[in-house]
């Protein structure tokens, strides 16, 4: 077998020839004969009751050729949620209607109300400003503790409160966990803000819908993480299109990190629209539309405590936390600060008890989901910035205090109190990696050269481990998932030897089609240049939930890989009969089967054609074609797992943090190609980065984003990051899946940010500011400036 | 955008009239003008480029020091200008980023007077004088507030003269997303005193700091300042930063432009 093209090589993306020389094909490039085009009217007021909404004038507007309000889908269904949470007291989730277009009221700035199909899209922004519309504007809630307050505001009215649910995790510890406080030799509090953030793919969502009225034949092309799920969500639950009726395609996508998971208003509005004008009908957000559409992240304001003995040993955490949810509930709103946040509470630690908290509360603000790690990073910020000061506080080094309170590497598998099981992991060796790394013996030395510039030098650390690989259905289905979380593959032989993979996840930046090829070129062991993967279509991949939750390779790879070792069985009866030999001397290696102990063989490609060409089978003895698919439910989430560090340069006079170095040692079990994954995770630290240092989506007391455009909200860019040293040589083999692999698209992203924040806090205290001892992200200069001089 | 009608005019003549028209707005590198009319919040009806003229492009020595033509692209600046004027050829090549200087002007700049430009301080700082299709504006008279200017309806700029000092520089501080000048300080030292122009801090837009101006002209050397203090009252406060950490940034960063000019 070629070792370039198998599993662990580094083989360079095959997608970037048409990324990087313009071929890549996105939704707006896409056009179709007749097409027209959609503007929206969207809320300019956070909270109101529309008054009048007269679209009149509108519609005798040159070019015209329909507008659609929320009249139009009053009979249909609205946007649904994919996740049942019930709360402490026993109670579902709150479960507002979420309308297409706006239904009387408007509850967020850019809420669609009405839809404007016209020939050309500028004549679509004229005749939107030609509709006469009459907001009352109402009072907006936007603070989460006021809104959950007797009397507040209503985002919703009739739903009886702004508290979706009140979830408690796990219910039945709290008792024990209050218990451990009284007793606590040391009780470390922080109270924290994980800010809003807004997701910013490079591609703005853009949707092509078609009606064929002569089938009755939907097709949306669409912006789309996971096109199954779209398929499924917006045909059954919202237009009440069956999954045959409706053909939903996610070509190449410029970026997702959650954002393009959920099924969004515009989406459902344009297909409907298809069919009302019976012509193609396309959308392109604006980036200005992006910044109030696309689902938001995270927005926790927590209070989370730590009890410690007298030896610096963990014995209880417990934590309360508001998480936005914006003004309705997007598909996974309600699972995101829930179940993929209270586990991560437990870290890689030994903690015995928890107790997490965690309140749902409706905003006048745009809707909040999942974005890269998804309630991970929030449950990883919180524990190890309460590590850190906790260290400070007792005076314990910290590295010792987490290598101290780690899982031991002979206890996995590991049985958290937190309901998960940790399959596999190194936590000390992936600790002991960083430091080497980071030369953290000699961290002294550069920071008496960084205080010779006037520079305080400081250096934070985050030992993390995530739950990801979403996920295994069983149990996700005890905890009010509405979805089975398994992968779909279907490896199709073409008849002179080349594979078609089809896949149920979807690539936008991650790389499977070079990471999946590589895997059935090593268990076939043939080039790897033989086997394309196909992905995105409705039409073409079995029904698969896409990708998201760091779930491709440990799970839609696990697929192809079984897939592929039912196509290697059935490959060997073909083998064994034109050799003349029994199905079980069979053997594949390099691409030709052989006859056990002898030299009789017969190459791959002879033995696809013969199962294209049956002119001598036995008779009835053999089924021709050779073409499987396998469905993967894994037995359990995968735990990647690692041990970051940063070094940050702070300059007391202005407050500037500049990252002076950062290492990142990860255990993602094993890696399909080392140079994707690197990728990974360069781009999820630049993330952290991003969100530690200068992201911030703010509303005011209105409900208006001030953070609405480039000008206010800061995207890292090169300039601001350092070459980042990865490593992720400590691999601990995922135990549950036949590849070992764990997953790594989210990692940097949920390691890094309290990496960054506590090494500026240790900056300052190092620099004699020791009165600091927390400041929220983003951690900006005027923030470090006024914490000083505060 | 809306439609509109475009008139690219070769003479000051021909723009000075062009520019009479009803609803008519002067074009230059388009660099802030343009994306406001993508997003439909300007909606001129006639657009006049000035970037045809070209006696309103390019840099040179005359009469009162460095002479730059009010369509010069803020790339061209930062190369032509070295030689006679580094400081002000440094602050033009850290404007924005290459796609932005290599459209963006001078003329532009000062005449959209964005309160966080970098421009605006070289201009004031340096004394410089602002020559118009129909007169000469002293830098001082020049700058009225928030994106105003002493420009009459249909005037339009055409170049710019700085009186070369013997030291100068700038400091910026960038604004995190926008990158404009959160606070940006220029200084120049000239034979008879010294000016200090910011940029991005203060709440009626670029100022001169006149206490600083004095205590550097009597002693040009950071330390000068260490008594000073700039009141907060004067200065914006934003997402990015209060009043009170603006008001020390000018006064940080005035102290690392004298040390940077040396």
């Amino acid at each position: 077998m070629p070792k370039d093209h198998g599993i662990g090589a580094a083989t360079k993306r095959r997608e970037d020839v048409r990324f990087l020389t313009g071929k890549g094909r996105y939704v707006d490039d896409i056009n179709r004969f007749g097409q027209t085009y959609a503007v929206f009217l969207r809320s300019d007021v956070a909270h109101g009751r529309i008054k009048r909404l007269d679209t009149a004038a509108a519609a005798a507007m040159p070019g015209v050729l329909a507008i659609l309000t929320g009249d139009d889908f009053k009979g249909m269904g609205g946007l649904i949620t994919a996740w049942q949470v019930t709360d402490r007291h026993g109670k579902p989730q709150l479960e507002p209607r979420h309308p297409v277009l706006a239904e009387g009221m408007v509850r967020h700035v850019g809420e669609p109300i009405a839809a404007v199909i016209a020939e050309t899209e500028a004549q679509a922004r004229d005749a939107v400003e030609a509709i006469e519309i009459d907001i009352e504007a109402l009072p907006a809630v936007v603070d989460m503790k006021a809104a959950v307050e007797a009397g507040s505001t209503q985002v919703h009215e009739g739903l009886g409160s702004n508290l979706c649910f009140d979830w408690g995790f796990i219910e039945a510890n709290k008792a024990a966990v209050d218990a451990a406080f009284q007793t606590a030799h040391h009780v470390t509090t922080l109270e924290l803000v994980n800010q809003r953030m807004i997701p910013n793919a490079m591609e703005p969502r853009a949707a092509l819908a078609e009606y064929d009225s002569g089938t009755g034949q939907y097709t949306l092309t669409t912006t789309s993480q996971n096109p199954h799920v779209i398929r499924l969500v917006m045909g059954a639950f919202t237009l009440n299109i069956p999954e045959g009726k409706l053909h939903v395609i996610s070509p190449d996508v410029g970026g997702g990190f959650g954002s393009k998971i959920m099924n969004y208003n515009e989406e459902a509005c344009l297909t409907h629209a298809a069919k009302v004008v019976d012509r193609p009908v396309k959308w392109t957000a604006t980036r200005s539309e992006s910044f109030v559409t696309d689902a938001q992240g995270r927005d926790h304001v927590t209070k989370m405590q730590l009890a410690l003995d007298k030896d610096g040993m963990f014995l209880a955490v417990r934590t309360e936390t508001y998480a936005n949810l914006g003004a309705y509930l997007r598909l996974f709103a309600t699972v995101t600060p829930t179940y993929l946040h209270g586990p991560a509470a437990g870290g890689p630690y030994r903690t015995p008890l928890f107790y997490v908290n965690v309140k749902g509360v409706f905003t006048n603000t745009v809707p909040v989901d999942a974005y890269r790690g998804a309630g991970r990073p929030e449950g990883t910020y919180q524990l190890e910035r309460l590590v850190d000061k906790a260290a400070r506080e007792i005076g314990m080094d910290q590295a010792e205090i987490r290598r101290k309170n780690f899982v031991r590497p002979e206890e996995f598998p590991y049985q958290t109190p937190l309901a998960v099981v940790y399959d596999s992991g190194n936590y000390h060796a992936t600790l002991d990696k960083v430091l080497e790394m980071s030369d953290y013996a000699g961290f002294e030395a550069r920071r008496a050269a960084s205080a010779k510039k006037g520079l305080l030098r400081g250096v934070g650390f985050s030992t993390w481990v995530e739950a990801s690989g979403l996920a295994p259905s069983q149990l996700i289905g005890s905890l009010g998932a509405r979805a089975g979380l398994y992968e779909s593959a279907t490896i199709r032989v073409n008849p002179t030897g080349g594979i078609t993979v089809f896949t149920g996840t979807h690539s936008h930046g991650q790389g499977h089609e070079t990471a999946f090829a590589q895997i059935v070129a090593d268990q076939l062991g043939i080039d790897a240049s033989l086997i394309e993967i196909s992905h995105g279509d409705s039409d073409k991949t079995p029904f698969g939930m896409g990708t998201y939750g760091s779930r491709s390779a440990a799970v839609g790879g696990s697929a192809i890989f079984r897939a592929t070792e039912k196509v290697i069985a059935k490959a060997k009866k073909f083998a064994a009969h034109l050799l003349e030999a029994s199905e079980a001397d069979i053997e594949l290696a390099d691409g030709q089967f052989t006859v056990a102990g002898t030299d009789k063989s017969i190459a791959w490609a002879s033995v696809a054609l013969a199962a294209y060409v049956p002119h001598n089978y036995p008779a009835g003895s053999m089924e021709p074609g050779l073409e499987e698919t396998a469905f993967y439910d894994p037995s359990n989430f995968v735990y990647p797992a690692g041990a970051y560090v940063c070094e940050v340069e702070v300059d007391p006079a202005t407050g500037k943090v500049e990252i002076a170095a950062f290492f990142a040692a990860d255990d993602f079990g094993n890696v399909l190609n080392p140079m994707i994954v690197q990728g990974q995770q360069h781009g999820g630290i630049a993330q952290g980065i991003g969100q530690a240092l200068m992201e911030n989506g703010v509303y005011d007391d209105e409900g208006q984003l001030l953070s609405g455009s480039y000008m206010d909200y800061a995207m890292p860019r090169a300039e601001d990051l350092p070459m980042f040293a990865v490593d992720h040589s400590c691999i601990t083999p995922c135990t549950h899946n036949p590849l070992g692999v764990k997953g790594c698209g989210e990692a940097g992203a949920i390691g890094s940010p309290p990496a960054v924040v506590n090494a500026v806090i240790d900056a300052l205290h190092r620099g004699g500011h020791s009165h600091v001892t927390h400041i929220d992200m983003p951690v900006s200069p005027s923030r470090v400036w006024s914490a000083i001089n505060g | 955008m809306h439609n509109f009608d475009f008139a690219k005019p070769s003479t000051l003549a021909e723009a000075a009239k062009a520019l009479q028209a009803d609803g008519a707005q002067a074009l230059s590198g388009g660099q802030t003008l343009i994306p406001t009319m993508k997003q439909r919040l300007a909606a001129p009806s006639v657009l006049v480029s000035l970037t045809g003229i070209a006696e309103l492009r390019g840099v040179c020595l005359g009469d009162g020091g460095l002479h730059v033509g009010a369509a010069t692209p803020h790339a061209v600046v930062a190369k032509e200008a070295r030689a006679h004027y580094p400081a002000l050829a440094a602050l033009a090549g850290g404007i924005g980023d290459p796609a932005v200087r290599s459209r963006g002007t001078i003329g532009g700049s000062i005449a959209n007077n964005d309160p966080a430009a970098c421009y605006p301080s070289a201009v004031l700082a340096s004394g410089a004088t602002v020559v118009t299709d129909r007169r000469r504006i002293s830098a001082d008279d020049y700058f009225q507030g928030l994106f105003t200017t002493a420009l009459k309806d249909g005037e339009f700029v055409t170049s710019v003269i700085f009186p070369i000092p013997q030291k100068a520089a700038y400091v910026k501080f960038n604004q995190p997303a926008s990158r404009f000048a959160l606070t940006g300080v220029f200084v120049a030292k000239f034979a008879n005193g010294v000016r200090v122009g910011v940029t991005g801090a203060g709440n009626d837009g670029v100022f001169r700091w006149a206490e600083a101006e004095r205590a550097l002209s009597a002693d040009f050397s950071a330390s000068a300042l260490s008594g000073l203090k700039v009141d907060p009252a004067g200065m914006n406060a934003d997402l990015h930063g209060s009043a009170a950490y603006r008001a020390n940034l000018v006064k940080v960063l005035t102290g690392r432009a004298v040390t940077a000019a040396g």
